[in-house]
């Protein structure tokens, strides 16, 4: 059995805070998860949960005040473990007098390739980030949607077996944002690991295997986003429309949404067939019926409002 | 030197040529030549001692400001701009990052000053004095500089681990003077007739790294021959001392949080 790419055991955190920086703020609290070979997991969390302060210890950027990880069955400690992994920090900044062929130039160089595959694969990675045309331009004149690029570019330059992005979505527009799904499904479908932390949850949704949900430095929870998308059913949605002249009754009418000749209601499950019914009395038809469920935003407000974690339909992960 | 700190060397300076940070070199081709045209018509039989002296000395001090305010900001830029983030993601030691740094810097200084030298002969040239072999001295003169410099560059970085530029900057110039005046205060200490005085001004004699034996610039003016011994004193001094801060940077900066 294969080990997992990346083992977190109690991960903590403290910073000094205050002006004699005597008291301290806990940033990460225990932190407990593994990830797969080849998931690709979310890390999310709102702003300050802690989830650049986990990717970071794991960078060996900043050190733990308790607990450990390890990256491919090695030690976060282990520098010879950084030839396997890639990391886009959040709003990354690059040396800005360097064009991005330079750039990505000089951080193959830590890989080892020999100056021939360094041109190859700097030219590849520019073509797939979009920014071949780009290519010998300072990086001082870019915007920051082509920074993330570049960045993006940076971190699987080598190939990592894990790569590790930092809100990777941010600063894109519309069509940045596509393409680096894209990229993130293509190291999916490669085999790759990928950790990434957002705030954006339909990314979240769209792309991981699991989410692991990060609030006020600790773990809430870990699951597939359609768990936790699925923990209830809030109510049912009818779609319908009634035959010309009829007009809904009082008791529905104050329920009920109208769009042009369609009316949108929801009831509880259990009067969905009673709903029903009394609509096909009418002469109405029925276009869909779906069920409300809380999306994943609807879930984070929700752990944020309370701050407690919830229990069910959820792998806690507790150790 | 591993190649990933051949890496940041490289890239290190790149970063002080695009920055144009050699354009320093046009103040000092400038002083050159107004000092050989205006030496030339009012100091006849001593136009070697003073261009020599005024073009080591400029030497000197463009040396320093640069190797102090681009070595305090090798570690400081790195982390505020956040570059250091995704470059310690890589597989490189905090050590090597810091070594490349230092010799990146290093290398800056060199090319600046081979160039400020060939200026500096380009006025010997034109003030139509012969080169003769005592001119040796001049290049003696010279390497010492150098060697001054990696030491107050590594100063500069150790200092750059843990504090600010502005504050960085004091400390290394505060070094240096009391570098260049260390021997003066063991005197000074051995004058006062007090223990407590004297062993204060002894460990700071041996604390700070002694400048004065570097400074042979008046010698070189005057043609004076160096002794071997000299150099081979300057540079064990000057490799032993870099080294012993660099070690201690490395030990500050390889606990440090980045923030």
């Amino acid at each position: 059995m294969s080990v997992p790419a990346i083992e977190i055991e109690n991960l903590t955190k403290d910073y000094p805070v205050g002006f004699w920086r005597k008291r301290m703020h806990r940033s990460l609290d225990h932190l407990s998860l593994e990830v797969e070979q080849g998931e690709v997991l979310g890390f999310l969390g709102p702003n300050g949960a802690g989830k650049t302060t986990t990717l970071k210890l794991l960078m060996g950027l900043i050190f733990p005040t308790a607990g450990t990880a390890r990256i491919q069955g090695r030690s976060i400690d282990d520098v010879a473990m950084h030839r396997d992994i890639g990391y886009l920090p959040e709003q990354p900044y690059f040396y800005d007098y360097l064009t991005a062929r330079e750039l990505l130039d000089y951080y193959a160089r830590f890989s080892g390739y020999p100056a021939r595959e360094r041109r190859e694969r700097v030219a590849r990675f520019l073509d797939l980030v979009g920014l071949a045309s780009a290519a010998d331009v300072q990086l001082r004149k870019f915007s920051k949607g082509m920074l993330q690029r570049a960045g993006i570019a940076q971190a699987i330059l080598h190939d990592p077996q894990v790569v590790f992005f930092d809100e990777p979505m941010s600063g894109l527009d519309p069509i940045g944002r596509r393409e680096v799904r894209d990229i993130i499904l293509d190291l999916r479908r490669q085999g790759r690991t990928i950790f990434f932390s957002t705030h954006i949850l339909s990314d979240a949704e769209m792309l991981c295997d699991r989410v692991a949900v990060l609030v006020g430095g600790k773990l809430q929870g870990v699951g597939a986003p359609g768990d936790i998308v699925s923990i209830e059913v809030q109510a049912m949605e009818i779609l319908f429309e009634l035959p010309a002249g009829r007009e809904l009754p009082p008791e529905l009418a104050t329920q009920a949404t109208k769009t042009g000749a369609r009316y949108r209601i929801e009831v509880p499950e259990g009067e969905l067939y009673p709903s029903l019914a009394r609509l096909s009395n009418m002469g109405g038809k029925v276009l869909s019926v779906s069920p409300v469920r809380p999306t994943l935003e609807d879930y984070f407000l929700r752990l944020v409002g309370r701050g407690a974690p919830p229990t069910h339909s959820l792998e806690v992960v507790t150790r | 030197m591993s190649a990933a700190s051949a890496a940041v060397a490289i890239n290190t300076f790149r970063e002080a040529v695009r920055d144009r940070v050699l354009y320093n070199l046009v103040v000092f081709a400038l002083l050159m030549i107004g000092a050989a045209v205006l030496v030339g018509q009012v100091s006849i039989g001593i136009d070697r001692l003073v261009i020599v002296n005024l073009g080591l000395s400029a030497i000197s001090a463009i040396g320093l400001v640069m190797a102090v305010f681009i070595g305090v900001g090798l570690v400081y830029k790195e982390i505020e701009k956040r570059t250091l983030y995704s470059l310690l993601a890589r597989p490189i030691r905090r050590s090597e990052f810091l070594v490349g740094k230092y010799a990146g810097l290093l290398l800056t200084l060199l090319v600046n000053t081979a160039f400020m030298t060939l200026a500096l002969a380009a006025a010997l040239y034109y003030v139509g004095r012969p080169f003769v072999a005592s001119d040796v001295s001049i290049l003696v003169a010279v390497y010492f500089i150098l060697l001054e410099l990696a030491l107050v560059t590594a100063l500069a970085l150790f200092f750059s681990c843990f504090s600010s530029p502005m504050l960085s900057a004091l400390l290394t110039l505060a070094m240096y003077v009391t570098g260049v005046f260390s021997s003066d205060i063991r005197e000074f200490g051995a004058l006062t007739h007090r223990p407590t005085i004297e062993f204060v001004a002894r460990v700071l004699y041996y604390l700070v790294p002694n400048f004065h034996d570097f400074n042979q610039i008046g010698r070189a003016a005057h043609g004076d021959r160096l002794p071997l011994s000299l150099v081979g004193q300057n540079t064990a001094y000057a490799a032993l001392y870099a080294s012993v801060v660099l070690l201690a940077a490395s030990a500050v900066f390889s606990r440090r949080n980045l923030k």
